[in-house]
Formats: C-alpha cells, structure tokens, sequence
C-alpha cells in the first residue's frame, strides 16, 4: 500500500534519512522504532510531504508521491498525526474535528465521520465546545486522532502518540489505537515507547542514525537481545 | 455644556465605531493569518472611494452600483496586493514585509495626487437627518453604521461557520497542521486577502458618505486604524471590534468636549498609556 524506496532527506546540509527503504501492507500496523534523533519523525514528514525528499521514490496505491505538497497528499487518504499532536489550540473540539474534514471528499461525508469519530472517542462528543488548548494531554491525543479520522483516510500516520503523557494516559492512548485498528485503518506508528508499541503492531523497522538497522515481525523484535537492552530497559 | 450633546457625542462615537470596526477587522484579519500589517489598508480604501466618486458623479452610476464597483475593487486590490508584494517576500524578514507595504503607501499617495489632484472630492447625497428626543441623527452615519454591523456580523458567520472560514482561523494558530489537513496555505492566504480587501471596499463605501476622499485620506484613517488593532491586540478579532468603540467614543465626546483635535490627542495619549499598562492589548490576560 505504502512503499519508500531509498529516500534521502533532510534539513539544510543536514541529512536525517539515509536510503530508508519500507513498506506497509493494506490493514497492517507497523511501527518505527529507535532512539531520539534517529530521524523518525522526519520520516513521517517526509512521506506527508512536510519535507522534500532528496532522493528516493514514494508510492502510495501505486501513485508516486514524492515532491507533493502536504496538502495534496492528504488527498490521497494519508492523515499524519504530527509530534506534539498540533492542535488549533484556540478552536473548539468539534471545530478541529471540521478541519479534519477539510478536503472535498471528506467534507460530504462530515456527519457521518463525526458520528464514527464520537462513537470511537465518547469524551470527545462530551467536550464538543471546549477549547482544545484546555483539554488534558490525553485528550488532545485522542482529538489529534480523532481529527486525523475525518479525512477519511486508508492509512495513518501516527508520531509519538505517547509523548509527553502521565504513564496511566500512555496506557490508554495505546489501547486507543488499538481499537482505531480494529476499525480497519492500516497504521504507521513512530514511537520511543518500544515496548508498548511493539505489543501494538504486525512489524516493527528499527531505525538509527537515519539508517533503517533492523526489520521484522514485532514479536520477533522485541526477543531480540539488543534491542530489550538497548531501548526497552530490561 | 447641555447634557444632550454629550449624549449625541456618545451616539456619533457609537456610528462612527461601527465603520472603524470594519477598518481595524480588515487589517487585522490579515494580519492574523499572515502576520503581516499592510501598512497601505487605508490607502485602498482612499481608492476604493476614488472609484465610487468617479462611477457616481463623473459616469452617473446609482450610488449602491457605484458601491458594488467598490467591494469588486477592494477584492481585487487585496488580491492585487498579495500576488504582486506579498507572496514574493513571503519567508524574508518581516520588517521588509512591512517597507514593502509601506512603500505601497507613498506610491498610492503619489499616484493618486498625480491622476487626480489634492482637491478634496465629495459625493453628495441627499440624506434625511431625524431628530429624537432633542439629539440629531443624520442617515449618512446611521446608514453606514446599520451596514457595518451587518457586515461584522457576516464576517464572523464566515469565520465560524464556514470551512473556509475556519480554516483562516486555523491557519493563524498553526500554519503546518492546517496544510497537513489539505488546505494550501497560499489559497487561504489569497482568500484572506481576498476578504480583507472587500472589507476595504465596503469601508470606503461606506466612508464617502461622511467624507471627502483626497490622496491622504490614508493618513486620516490609517494611523488610527493601525493603533484600534494594537489596543485591541494585534491579530485578535473580539478585542479589535471593542477598541474600534473605546477609540471612536474618546475621538467623538473628546472632540465635544474640546475640539476635534484635542479629541484625537486625547485618543492617541491614552492609547500610549494603554501600551505601557496592556501592551498585549486591552483582552490580554495578564502574566
């Protein structure tokens, strides 16, 4: 479904990605796992088209998509769920949801997404005409998501949805996306988290230094030595 | 002093606010989404009544047709000005940004001195004045008051309302996100502009009802303008639709109480202070 092929990107003279090849498979949930500054997010920027690519392809159901402007990309049914979840803090909930619906295709079928995205996300539909600055972290993750749903999209881009929350909250956001799973939605999930994530997800990619190290099935993954060491503290 | 002109003072601060409100909500809707002050507002709304002056008096044109060919003007000027200065200089250093507006501003004071000369161009009409209760409302400021309300209140039916709308709001608090949500933020910079401008159109449709248009009319309103959006805070709608008022209301019982002058010092002085007590603006929530 989603294909990169030896993408290079970066930032200025700074090179983040080095020929980070990865594919994800219609209905699967795979994650991108390492450490700080491995160049995880900028992957997911890269494949919304936050970031140019240098080099590489980007194929999405057979449509290349490398050099496109983020706004067309979420055309094609890719909804990136940014770091930092990047909210309209000064909008209401139901108003950063009505963004979420923003392109043609979405915006016809706003009030039954609406209705799925409430159903999914109860508190949601509660806190329909709350700022979204003032909600708790979790919460905010959970209108990113939820605001990302909108778009009706085929795949989400998920980055590090556990950042920043009280343990008891990752928990939740993790069992969240678990159900957004369940509804069908292919997933591409970044996360420091690894042992939570690995739990999540069909495959996982390790990826260092802007390198992808490692790939797998993610119970295979997680048994490996280095990586219980080295990011999972056991 | 009779009490009853205090009160029609107060009731022509009223009138006179509601156009203001226009002005300061035009220059800062742009603002809000381009963080970029044009410092040249107020001149294309000094063409904008150039336009109707000509279509009215020189081609003969009805005055509301002769308003139209005025909020088509001020759409295309506010597109006009993003294209062509703008969008250019978008990612250079905002004080260039505000040269370059400001630069606009001598060229349309020169320009339109050079075309049309410093004399003072008037459209007449004949308006009924009513008088209630002792105090004198003339329909060449009720008028334009009735139709800036309503055009306040058009504004945040689009803002709320409206996708489009929306996402202008949206794209002044993140400019990312709302492009990850598929909107180009060049269309919602044109639109903005687009609407900015056609509120500079409606201002100067307005305005030729009370006043003369001449190649500094700029300089009467801008200025003016600039500081309702400061003391309501810079990019802050609500905040901008109340100092429009408390500006209007000093100018106007200043201007009674004193004279006209005096009421524009005493306008500008508080608004010096204001800046030191609520430099955020008077809705900022204190630190």
């Amino acid at each position: 479904m989603l294909e990169l092929g030896q993408v290079t990107a970066g930032y200025g003279h700074f090179t983040a990605l080095w020929d980070v090849s990865l594919r994800v498979a219609e209905g699967e949930a795979v994650a991108v796992v390492g450490p700080n500054g491995a160049g995880k997010t900028t992957l997911l920027r890269v494949i919304s088209g936050l970031i140019v690519p240098r080099s590489g392809h980007i194929a999405f159901e057979g449509a290349a998509l490398a050099g496109h402007p983020a706004h067309d990309i979420v055309t094609h049914g890719i909804a990136h769920v940014p770091e930092g979840r990047r909210l309209f803090p000064g909008l209401t909930v139901a108003d950063n949801l009505k963004m979420g619906a923003f392109v043609p295709s979405a915006r016809a079928r706003y009030r039954e997404r609406l209705e799925r995205v409430y159903t999914l996300f109860p508190v949601l539909a509660e806190r329909q005409k709350q700022r979204a600055g003032s909600m708790s972290g979790g919460e905010q993750q959970m209108l990113a998501i939820g605001r990302a749903l909108m778009s009706c999209p085929k795949i989400i881009l998920l980055d590090e949805p556990s950042l920043g929350l009280a343990p008891v909250m990752v928990l939740r956001v993790f069992d969240l996306i678990r159900r957004v799973r369940e509804e069908g939605y292919t997933i591409l999930v970044v996360e420091q988290n690894v042992r939570q994530v690995l739990k999540l997800v069909d495959r996982a990619y390790l990826l260092e230094v802007g390198r992808i190290k490692m790939e797998g099935r993610a119970a295979e993954l997680a048994e490996q030595d280095f990586v219980r060491k080295a990011y999972m503290g056991v | 002093m009779d009490p009853i002109f205090l009160v029609e003072a107060a009731i022509n601060g009223i009138l006179l606010g509601g156009v203001l409100a226009l002005l300061a909500l035009g220059l800062n809707l742009i603002f809000g989404v381009l963080d970029i002050v044009w410092i040249a507002y107020v001149d294309l709304v000094m063409l904008c009544m150039y336009a109707i002056y000509f279509f009215n008096v020189s081609f003969g044109w009805p005055i509301w047709a002769a308003g139209i060919v005025s909020l088509a003007l001020g759409a295309f000027l506010g597109i006009a000005v993003h294209v062509l200065i703008i969008s250019p200089i978008l990612t250079s250093a905002p004080i260039n940004q505000l040269l370059a507006t400001g630069g606009l501003l001598f060229f349309l004071q020169s320009a339109a001195t050079f075309l049309w000369t410093t004399d003072h161009k008037t459209v007449r009409l004949s308006l009924p004045s009513y008088e209630i209760a002792g105090i004198f409302l003339p329909a060449t400021r009720i008028i334009p008051f009735a139709i800036s309300i309503l055009a306040v209140i058009a504004l945040y039916v689009f803002l709320t309302r409206t996708y489009i709308g929306t996402a202008i709001r949206a794209v002044s608090q993140d400019r990312e996100a709302m492009s990850l949500m598929g909107a180009s933020p060049q269309r919602i910079y044109l639109v903005t502009s687009a609407v900015g401008g056609l509120m500079a159109g409606l201002a100067g449709a307005l305005l030729i009802f009370q006043y003369s248009v001449h190649p500094f009319f700029g300089g009467q309103f801008g200025p003016l303008t600039f500081m309702i959006c400061v003391l309501g805070g810079l990019g802050n709608m609500v905040g901008a639709f109340i100092a429009s008022f408390i500006m209007s209301e000093i100018i106007s019982i200043g201007g009674v109480v004193i004279t006209t002058e005096m009421g524009y010092v005493i306008a500008f002085v508080i608004f010096i202070v204001m800046m030191f007590v609520r430099p955020g603006g008077i809705l900022a929530k204190r630190e």
